[in-house]
């Protein structure tokens, strides 16, 4: 599906990302984890076509991704990332729908659409006339995903979805979400720095640091055999507080 | 539609467009004798059978000198003092006929004197020059306290204060430059002591003035002129024969007379100069003097056209180069750093930078009012573009939407409120700037204000600046009605509950 070679990124005189592979198989869901600044929000990034590559290649289904055909082929990614991305002067129909509108998609098809996919994330048709700023955090996120899906794309591309959320609408989010995913069969690139959200969603982890993949496979891979002393760090730092709760709560 | 025809119609003497060549254009610097001989250029031209323009007012000298030289205007009224020591002075002329000679050159030709010698003079309160004692310049030289105050004309120029201060060594250290009209005001109240006057002016006799006597004999002679293009001569010869029957005809005390009426009596000028011109030529003048309400609508009309052109022009080009400033960051600091320089330019100056370019009238101010309208709309339209949160264009750019359609869907209306206020801040300037316009021929409420300046008469100068304070609050509020149509319903209801909240 998606195929990353040799792919960089270079900010003056940080390296942001090193010179990485990776591939995306067709259906699976992967999550690209690590702390903060380790690069994982400039691959996805760089996936998206936000920002160029400073060397390598990404196929798209076997095509390399140009500054020429990114237009064409940012129809075919959904892209969320925290906080949604609203567009606040437009209401929840007219957000989802822009592109689709400014395609001059058949009207009758554009709501239908709508109606589905306001179905299959819960979001009730009476909020479809409000503005970003009248609804909750959820809410808008819900709205986010829905235009992400809006053309049916085959790749989802996730930045923290869920990372601005409370608690409680966050797992709420967070179950929804993998029913969702489960439903559609997509393609999913999600960045998250919670490793149990990780967890949660993830067939495949890769966790990143400074930069470059460390260790890429599924969860109980990474738990079992960490490649670096950094990986088992990085797991146990998150564990601790949650098996104290754990401990507390028997 | 009936507006739209009247504003036609006036739009070509406001923006002064080349009439046919039997059109004749006379000039008159801002102070009431120039404008009074002006007006008996005009009567004259028309008395010829000729239609013809009177541009009041028009500043100072150097406007007058290149609106002549460049065509703009045929005719004006001139000393030739001011031409030998001032315009012509690196030709270090001495005598009339070199004088006429140095004219001939460049294309211009000036009658025999008029008949009075307007020199400059040095005066003060006769009260406190008694009490001082002083009776001649030199006299002045004991009193080093005195606050000594000029026309700006007369500060800047060569033959005016430097060269005074010099020839008679005067000490004085307390010396500003103020409008000649104002100088009165200020000797009237004791804030200033000594000022220069024209020796014809009203005010000496009103005023209770006494002028000091040149006893180095530093002023040369100010002998009264018609300056005009030797063109003239032939495309309306009739003009010329009548401006030449003018000369000897005006003595200092008919002069000083004429001043008086006009200025202290509150007549017309055209009054008082057709008034002479039947007198002494024995013309009969037709006198066509407009009502206050005519006045008052040429010049409403001709300030909403200067404002109207520069603004919408203005709004046009700006708001592009913001975008292009916000999307290119080089070629947006070169945009802004030049839009900048411009509004640091003094506006007075920007008036008159135009003239050698344009000439006088409407094109050089709706230029300089064009130019100067540019930045807040510039500034706020890069500004607003560059506070769009990150995350909303990035989250465009990944739906696949292409650069303009971003702009057009997602960008400007968010830019909105920020352009409105840019064009607000613009229009406002631009309504209180265009007054100034009148000084280089462009009318507008200027006009009045002017000429209050000049008779000091406080209910011409708010004839002026009344509607022009109306209009700025009128052009504001509808840029308010614009705003609450153009705004984006989400971002309104936003605004509304953030001004709640606080």
């Amino acid at each position: 599906m998606l195929v990353l070679s040799n792919v960089s990124k270079q900010y003056g005189d940080t390296q942001a990302l090193a010179p990485t592979d990776l591939q995306v198989p067709a259906g699976e869901t992967l999550v690209l984890i690590g702390p903060s600044g380790c690069g994982k929000s400039t691959l996805l990034r760089l996936i998206a076509g936000l920002i160029q590559t400073d060397s390598g290649a990404l196929r798209l289904e076997g095509t390399v991704l140009t500054p020429a055909n990114i237009l064409h082929a940012r129809q075919r990614m959904g892209y969320v990332i925290q906080e949604g991305g609203l567009f606040p002067h437009l209401t929840v129909r007219d957000n989802v729908t822009v592109m689709a509108r400014y395609l001059h998609r058949d009207t009758g098809w554009i709501d239908s659409r709508l109606a589905e996919l306001a179905e299959l994330v819960r979001l009730p048709q009476e909020l479809m006339p409000r503005f970003p700023h009248e609804l909750s955090g959820g809410q808008r996120q819900r709205v986010s995903l829905m235009r992400a899906l809006m053309l049916d794309p085959d790749l989802l591309l996730l930045d923290e979805p869920l990372g601005a959320l409370d608690p409680m609408i966050r797992y709420e989010l967070q179950q929804e979400l993998k029913s969702i995913f489960g439903q559609l069969s997509k393609t999913v690139v999600m960045v998250t720095h919670d490793i149990a959200e990780a967890a949660f969603f993830g067939q495949t982890l890769v966790l990143m640091r400074d930069g470059r993949i460390v260790q890429t496979g599924p969860f109980t891979e990474l738990a079992q055999k960490p490649a670096e002393p950094f990986v088992e760090q990085f797991i146990t730092a998150q564990r601790e507080p949650m098996e104290q709760l754990a401990a507390a709560l028997r | 539609m009936l507006l739209m025809l009247c504003v036609a119609s006036l739009v070509r003497p406001v923006l002064g467009a080349e009439g046919p060549v039997t059109t004749i254009t006379i000039g008159s610097k801002s102070f009431t004798e120039s404008v009074i001989l002006g007006d008996m250029l005009r009567h004259l031209s028309q008395q010829a059978g000729f239609e013809a323009h009177h541009r009041r007012q028009l500043g100072g000298t150097r406007v007058l000198w290149h609106a002549l030289l460049s065509g703009k205007i045929d005719a004006y009224p001139e000393y030739t003092g001011t031409l030998m020591q001032e315009t012509l002075v690196k030709e270090k002329l001495q005598t009339e006929a070199q004088l006429k000679q140095a004219l001939a050159t460049r294309g211009l030709r000036m009658t025999h004197p008029l008949g009075f010698n307007n020199t400059y003079a040095i005066g003060m309160k006769d009260e406190l020059a008694e009490q001082l004692k002083l009776r001649t310049i030199s006299d002045l030289q004991k009193q080093p306290d005195l606050v000594l105050g000029f026309g700006n004309e007369f500060m800047d120029r060569a033959d005016g204060w430097p060269g005074l201060q010099q020839r008679y060594q005067l000490p004085h250290r307390n010396v500003r430059g103020l409008d000649h009209d104002l100088a009165y005001r200020g000797i009237e109240s004791g804030t200033l002591h000594v000022t220069d006057l024209y020796a014809t002016d009203a005010e000496i006799a009103y005023y209770k003035l006494r002028a000091l006597e040149d006893d180095l004999n530093y002023f040369p002679v100010y002998d009264a002129v018609i300056l005009y293009r030797a063109d003239l001569a032939q495309r309306a010869p009739e003009v010329v024969t009548l401006f030449k029957r003018l000369a000897g005809r005006i003595n200092a005390p008919t002069m000083s007379a004429m001043n008086a009426q006009a200025k202290l009596h509150g007549e017309a000028e055209s009054v008082v100069a057709a008034n002479f011109l039947e007198q002494s030529l024995k013309l009969n003048i037709d006198l066509r003097v407009q009502t206050a309400w005519q006045r008052f609508w040429r010049h409403t009309v001709e300030h909403l056209i200067l404002v109207g052109i520069s603004l919408s022009a203005a709004i046009l080009l700006a708001i592009p180069l913001g975008i292009l400033a916000a999307r290119r960051p080089r070629l947006g600091h070169v945009v802004l750093g030049i839009a900048g320089i411009i509004q640091t330019i003094p506006s007075l100056a920007l008036f008159v930078f135009m003239i050698p370019l344009l000439g006088i009238g409407g094109p050089p101010a709706v230029v300089a009012l064009f130019l100067y309208s540019l930045l807040p709309i510039i500034r706020n339209t890069y500004a607003g573009l560059k506070d769009i949160p990150s995350a909303i264009v990035e989250s465009a750019q990944a739906l696949g939407l292409p650069s303009r359609a971003r702009l057009r869907i997602v960008e400007l209306p968010l830019a909105t409120r920020a352009i409105l206020a840019g064009i607000k801040t613009s229009a406002v300037i631009n309504v209180g700037t265009a007054t100034l316009s009148a000084l280089i021929g462009a009318g507008g409420y200027g006009q009045p204000i002017l000429t209050g300046i000049r008779l000091d008469d406080i209910g011409l100068i708010l004839q002026g600046a009344v509607p022009a304070a109306a209009l700025a609050l009128l052009v504001q509020g509808l840029f308010e009605l614009i705003e609450r149509a153009l705004l984006p319903k989400g971002l309104r209801v936003q605004a509304s509950e953030l001004r709640s909240a606080s």
